[in-house]
């Protein structure tokens, strides 16, 4: 059935598909990496929403994932480019497939005690517990020298990917775009599985979910693990992106930046963090090119969506969400 | 003797100085709808609770289809077959009543890690949910979000739940409550088809009701059960009138 | 916020003086975030609300009292102006913003007060740019105390424990003793009741609110003294205090201090002795970065394991 909101979405992921072709064609790469920025921080956040949107969990350490992934990528290239094996022989490469899978195994096995620790405790709680595991991971990254420390891991180059010259931006762009929209679909398909039946139950009631015999940990943790695993994709994309790791990939104010992303887009909505995170570095563009203290503005905007314009800017387009 | 399918021995909890349960006991027998009925602050719904499994009772067993249930969990109780309803409805509020009993179904066939097919293309989903919404009244509201339903038909679709995930006992925790007549006609009318599928311990206040369709009723005061029996026998016990003082009886 | 004066006495030696120099520091630090723990715990115990904005709070204080005291030469009217100045903040966020959060969810209370972080960080730099301002210690409090075993402590440090001391006991008396700590005692057991019983719950909350605004610019202002007042000195602080009054119980004053307290201690003595302590079974370059890594990790991992058996902290409201 083709709502208002499926059109909105349609012209989104066209509109982000166009912005770098016609950017290409008049030989402004600049706006190709914009775009691609804009996509990665989607990525991150549509990996958050299958635990806040879905799952009405508010996670406040999302970033230790989006960091995961960023140095899984960057160490990994960085011992490929040494030649010297990280641990039991296990060597580096710079194979961006191999990355990902790394990355992503990587995250979802640290989200697994992350998760079983948090989702014992609940509202505020949650939000503190998920915070101190995410600063926790963060001091761990900048106290550790041999990977930069405070300054963060440099690759040298992008990493590779078979039949592509990942090296140039529109080639590399049309990587992530992919990831993104491969992402926006498992979203969707999980929104409308058995799973995610009983996800979203743990999020309205999670006393009726009990009371017909499904356990709303066991559901919430999958949840969990599964939002950190596709953060964590993002996180190795955006180190590839920058060609550098960097701890603040880790810091608090990436996790709420990820959550801002969601909100200002249309919590819940398939094309919420998308639509987020174009207006996010729209707002980053424009206004930061007028004045560098543009995050006056961005706090205004959010908190004007916050206490006005609850359902974001897919909201305002589409009109309220429709629900089964 | 048949077995019992529920079985509670000397069940106590108290909070601080209060004492909610002082050494109930009682049985479920298959086929039978057990009334248990007591004045206001007797302890019903702490009784309910700790039978479903949400507070943990301070000593005494609960025995469900011959198992211990003392170790479980809400969740696990529930999967085992004890089925219940709210005293206050509680929905997925957002889904609609459709959506709300395919869960139940899908909780019944025991398998929510399910990610990719669409549950609402799913017709071993679908049709044992609309049967069940059939049976219970609710078909013409089906598609309606739980929000938007009337109170009695909420109470509908919480018993709808029940139903559909198979329950092996039914707690009902007062739904009549809240019902007109009407409602509370057919509601009775309803429970008494029920009791054949599985047996019933019915909480209620609605007195009609439970003399329509009690074979045993368990009286409860001050958390101790003092009379259980049939309704002829409840009605004339005179422990009872004086427990009910200026209620009806 | 604990200066190391490990220079001064060697890596490897552990005296006394240095033990009780440590000890202090953490006391102190511990004091500081209970200012702060306070502030929070009230306003979430009363209102139901978590304030991220309270580390600008902090950051007003710290300003409103470098200011002042630059354009007066008296420390002691900075401190009046930094408490006045976060108290007038909080009342004003409060009006126009925070009122209208009290029935939202957390998300909603996370978002719109890490707007206002945006909003008043960014605010402050535009007022007086990214550079810092300084704030010198008053005379009255200058200067070093002999401590047993040989050591000199920092007179100033000394008053800030004594300050922090002070408060806890003025809140105790004023939670406990007057008609608003009733009131205050009330909102936190009921909210709905205390409207029907006819308070004025918006003022109240607005005092509330002030309240902890208040004591989170006190901190900042005599934290200003030790480092530097900029732009973002309230954010570590925040995180801290949040972690403080979680493993103390949300809600739970008592809870505050004794959070505070462990914190504040747990964090100066790990940063203290764990680098120390393994060195004795690792090379020393090892042991520094090994140390180091986990002293900032550690007050984490303790809440973690406090949450991971006591999932709503240690008095729980």
């Amino acid at each position: 059935m083709i709502t208002r909101e499926t059109i909105v979405n349609a012209v989104i992921a066209l509109l982000l598909l166009a912005i770098p072709l016609v950017a290409m064609t008049l030989g402004e790469p600049f706006y190709v990496t914009l775009a691609t920025r804009i996509t990665i921080l989607a990525l991150a956040a549509v990996g958050l929403n299958i635990a806040l949107g879905l799952g009405g969990l508010v996670s406040f350490g999302h970033a230790a994932f989006f960091g995961i992934g960023g140095y899984a990528a960057g160490i990994l290239a960085t011992h490929a480019f040494n030649a010297e094996p990280l641990f039991l022989g296990i060597e580096g490469t710079t194979s961006m497939p191999w990355i990902w899978l790394v990355a992503i195994a990587v995250c979802g096995l640290v989200a697994l005690p992350i998760g079983a620790i948090s989702l014992r405790t609940t509202g505020v709680y949650f939000i503190m517990i998920t915070l101190a595991f995410a600063q926790m991971i963060y001091y761990f990254a900048i106290s550790w020298p041999a990977y930069g420390g405070e300054d963060g891991l440099s690759l040298s180059v992008r990493n590779l990917f078979p039949f592509v010259s990942t090296a140039k931006p529109l080639p590399f762009f049309l990587i992530c775009y992919g990831a993104l929209m491969l992402a926006i679909i498992l979203f969707l398909l999980l929104r409308g599985s058995r799973f995610g039946a009983a996800l979203q139950t743990a999020r309205q009631n999670e006393t009726r979910l009990a009371a017909i015999g499904i356990a709303p940990f066991n559901i919430r943790l999958v949840a969990f693990v599964l939002s950190a695993m596709v953060t964590g994709l993002a996180g190795a994309l955006f180190a590839d992106l920058n060609r550098f790791a960097s701890p603040s990939m880790f810091s608090w104010h990436m996790s709420g930046e990820l959550i801002v992303l969601i909100i200002l887009g249309g919590k819940g909505r398939l094309f919420g963090p998308l639509a987020g995170a174009m207006l996010y570095v729209l707002i980053e563009h424009v206004l930061g090119g007028i004045t560098e203290r543009w995050q006056l503005f961005l706090g205004l905007i959010l908190l004007g969506v916050v206490l006005f314009a609850r359902g974001g800017l897919l909201g305002l387009l589409a009109g309220k969400a429709r629900h089964g | 003797m048949v077995e019992p399918v529920l079985e509670i021995f000397e069940l106590r909890k108290s909070f601080g100085a209060l004492k909610a349960t002082d050494g109930v006991s009682l049985d479920l027998r298959p086929g039978e709808i057990h009334a248990l009925i007591g004045p206001n602050g007797a302890g019903k719904s702490t009784l309910i609770h700790q039978i479903s499994g949400s507070i943990r009772q301070d000593s005494g067993t609960i025995r469900f289809l011959g198992e211990d249930m003392s170790g479980l969990g809400v969740p696990q109780r529930a999967h085992r077959g004890l089925g219940r309803s709210f005293q206050i409805s509680s929905l997925a509020p957002e889904f609609s009543a459709l959506r709300n009993v395919m869960l139940a179904v899908q909780a019944r066939q025991g398998s929510s890690f399910r990610f990719f097919r669409p549950v609402m293309g799913d017709r071993s989903l679908k049709e044992p949910a609309m049967a069940v919404l059939e049976r219970v009244g609710l078909a013409k509201r089906a598609h309606l979000p739980a929000a938007e339903l009337s109170h009695g038909e909420r109470r509908q679709l919480e018993i709808a739940m029940a139903l559909a995930l198979g329950s092996k006992a039914f707690l009902f925790d007062e739904p009549m409550a809240g019902m007109g007549p009407e409602g509370s006609k057919a509601l009775t009318k309803f429970l008494d088809g029920l009791r054949n599928e599985a047996p019933i311990l019915l909480v209620e206040h609605d007195m009609d009701a439970v003399f329509a369709l009690a074979d045993r009723i368990s009286v409860l005061v001050y958390g101790r059960i003092i009379a259980t029996g049939k309704v002829e026998d409840i009605r004339d016990d005179p422990q009872v009138r004086r427990a009910y003082l200026g209620d009806a009886l | 916020m604990a200066a190391c004066p490990c220079a001064e006495y060697g890596t490897t030696a552990l005296s006394t003086a240095l033990l009780i120099e440590q000890l202090l520091n953490g006391l102190q630090l511990g004091v500081m975030l209970f200012l702060m723990a306070a502030g929070l715990t009230l306003i979430f115990g009363v209102m139901g609300l978590i304030n991220l904005a309270h580390g600008s709070l902090y950051m007003i204080g710290a300003f409103a009292c470098a200011v002042t005291a630059s354009a007066t030469g008296s420390f002691w009217l900075g401190l009046i102006a930094s408490l006045i100045a976060a108290a007038a903040a909080g009342a004003i966020v409060e009006v126009v913003v925070i009122r209208r959060l009290y029935d939202r969810d957390h998300l909603d209370q996370v978002l719109a007060t890490f707007a206002l972080i945006l909003i008043f960080s960014e605010g402050s730099r535009w007022f007086f740019g990214s550079f810092p301002l300084y704030l010198d210690i008053p005379a009255a409090l200058q200067g070093a105390v002999p401590l047993p075993g040989g050591g000199r402590y920092q007179l100033y440090r000394l008053a800030i424990i004594g300050v922090g001391i002070a408060v806890a006991l003025g809140l105790y008396l004023l939670i406990s003793r007057t008609r608003l700590g009733m009131r205050i005692r009330a909102g936190e057991s009921d909210r709905e009741m205390i409207a029907a019983l006819g308070i004025d719950i918006q003022s109240l909350y607005t005092i509330v609110f002030a309240l902890g605004a208040a004591l989170a610019g006190l901190a900042g202002a005599l934290v200003g003294a030790l480092q530097s007042v900029q732009v973002g000195m309230g954010e570590p602080v925040l995180i801290l205090a949040f972690v403080v009054i979680v493993i103390g119980g949300i809600g739970s004053i008592k809870g505050a201090l004794t959070g505070a307290i462990l914190v504040g201690l747990i964090d100066t003595m790990g940063r203290f002795l764990l680098p120390k302590t393994l060195a004795l079974i690792l090379p020393a370059s090892q042991a520094g970065m090994i140390g180091g890594a986990l002293a900032s990790m550690l007050i984490y991992i303790v809440m973690a394991l406090i949450l991971a058996f006591r999932p709503r902290g240690l008095f729980a409201a």
